[in-house]
């Protein structure tokens, strides 16, 4: 019973992350572009939340009304005038430049909003629950999980589907044979990191919610998008969420084993994927 | 004479530094099939590339049907009317034939039902790809890979269309199944510029014919009679 919990804990946890890794999934496992900023984007966002429930009398619903446009703003800001002009085979340039922004944000955060944890205030929901068969679970982690399955399946049917879908896909294989075909890769990237960042904008008012956030954990949550990115399989959306589902498990485990290794096993199951399959587990074939 | 539907003038380009093309005229008829040929490293590839706006090129040096259209990014060339056969076929993996297919018609210049190309003329033209419509595109052989970007670049419905050595790596037999169809892309009022180092096969498709030897043209004319002789010394240079 103790495992079973410590699984559906972790499947919760995994739903969390499956938010953080979707639109890292996009940007980095479809486009390859390697931003190093992700997780501290995400943290900007929160504290922008934070900030605006502070001054405006909004309900969680309403916060997330208000931080997704900007977090489309921000994305497609961010594509048009930084990573439009690194895009190309060569993922180093990308890499770079988000790495100096990812500095710059921190301590433009550090600035505005000093190093203080902060969270949303709660109203209620962070702290309900409900039991299913002597399993307690929160209300807030099921409404994440359901979220992040539902971004997960309309993102993916999206790209499948959907004349943009198709477009980013093509940019993706071959930009300038996209282009050839009429496909005009920087406003199709440009619209593809909006969405990344929209998703992050949803994230951002869970993440506030269910814990606190503080400048400095824009890392954190990098390395946990990247690693669900990787598990699952570049290029794959659903292989993201499976490998966002591997990692929250495997923390939820070590946790029950001994409270300071629940991240410590992440990392290491990681590692073990990285070593028997490290095309990941539902990668494309080639 | 009429407008040509495509023209270059004076046209000069290459990679930063780098000086490819010295100054060429090449113009294209509404209607006509034109060969370019030219030896490795002539500067045909980078010709196409430079009509195409996928290298910069000044306003004035590439004109299409009268107006100013150098260095338009490729993306606004295809709405205006060209497009192109690349070399190496430059598919997109991880994508059907069919979806392949369908990139080209989203952001083609007229929609599937209007314009002359279909993706179900196509499948007549290319029975095979009908039959692997659902497959990714690296389970094809080169001939059928041919196929689809042939197919890709016809729905974008273009007026005048570019093909980067069509034939390359490809066995005899098939070879002449793509040169096939060139007839019936011309007979859909298409124009075609076919960049080829082959050239009796040049010369067999095309109504004129141009040589290029390291970045000029050494040699224009009707194709039919211009000998091989005089070929063989434009190709080579005497």
């Amino acid at each position: 019973m103790q495992w079973l919990d410590a699984i559906i804990q972790g499947v919760l946890l995994g739903g969390m992350y499956a938010q953080y890794a979707l639109g890292m999934a996009l940007m980095f496992g479809v486009m390859r572009i390697v931003n190093i900023a992700h997780g501290d984007v995400m943290i900007l966002l929160s504290l922008i939340v934070i900030s605006l429930a502070g001054v405006l009398p909004l309900g969680n619903i309403g916060l997330i009304v208000v931080i997704v446009p900007i977090a489309v703003l921000l994305g497609w800001v961010l594509q048009k005038f930084i990573l439009n002009k690194v895009v190309g085979a060569d993922p180093l340039p990308s890499l770079i430049a988000t790495f100096g922004l990812s500095i710059a944000l921190q301590n433009l955060m550090l600035e505005v909003w000093s190093a203080d944890t902060r969270s949303l205030p709660n109203s209620g929901i962070a702290s309900a629950s409900f039991e299913i068969g002597g399993i307690y679970m929160g209300l807030l982690p099921v409404l994440v999980l359901i979220c992040a399955v539902v971004l997960t399946g309309g993102l993916d049917a999206v790209l499948r589907y959907s004349r943009f879908g198709r477009g980013l896909r093509a940019a993706a294989a071959d930009t300038e044979a996209a282009a050839m075909t009429g496909v005009d890769p920087k406003r199709i990237y440009a619209i593809a990191t909006a969405i990344a960042v929209a998703i992050l904008g949803l994230a951002a008012v869970f993440a506030a919610l269910r814990a606190t956030v503080s400048p400095s954990d824009g890392s954190a949550q990098l390395i946990y998008a990247f690693e669900a990115v990787i598990i699952g399989g570049m290029g794959s959306l659903w292989g993201a969420f499976l490998g966002a589902m591997v990692l929250g498990v495997a923390q939820a485990i070590g946790l029950r084993i001994d409270p300071g290794l629940g991240i410590l096993f992440g990392h290491l199951v990681f590692l073990a994927v990285l070593a028997t399959r490290p095309e990941g587990i539902m990668a494309r074939k080639k | 004479m009429s407008t040509p539907i495509l023209s270059t003038h004076a046209l000069t380009g290459g990679y930063g530094d780098f000086q490819a093309l010295f100054g060429i005229d090449l113009h294209l008829d509404k209607g006509e099939v034109i060969s370019l040929i030219g030896a490795n490293g002539a500067g045909k590839s980078t010709f196409l590339k430079s009509i195409f706006g996928l290298l910069p090129v000044n306003a004035d040096m590439v004109r299409f049907e009268g107006s100013p259209v150098g260095g338009t990014p490729a993306h606004q060339m295809v709405g205006k009317g060209i497009s192109m056969v690349p070399e190496g076929r430059r598919l997109f993996t991880g994508m059907t034939v069919e979806e392949n297919m369908r990139v080209a018609i989203d952001n083609a210049r007229l929609p599937e039902a209007e314009g002359p190309w279909s993706r179900e003329r196509l499948f007549q033209l290319f029975p095979i790809l009908k039959e692997k419509r659902r497959q990714p595109i690296e389970n094809l052989s080169g001939g059928q890979q041919q196929m689809v970007a042939i197919s890709r670049a016809l729905l974008c419905q273009p007026k005048v269309l570019l093909c980067d050595e069509i034939s390359l790596g490809l066995a005899p037999k098939v070879i002449r199944e793509i040169h096939a169809v060139l007839p019936e892309i011309s007979a859909a009022g298409t124009s075609i510029v076919l960049v080829e180092q082959d050239v009796t096969l040049a010369r067999e498709a095309s109504d004129r014919l141009y040589c290029m030897l390291e970045g000029r043209i050494t040699l224009s004319g009707i194709s039919q009679d211009i000998s091989r002789e005089a070929i063989a010394s434009a190709y080579f240079g005497a």
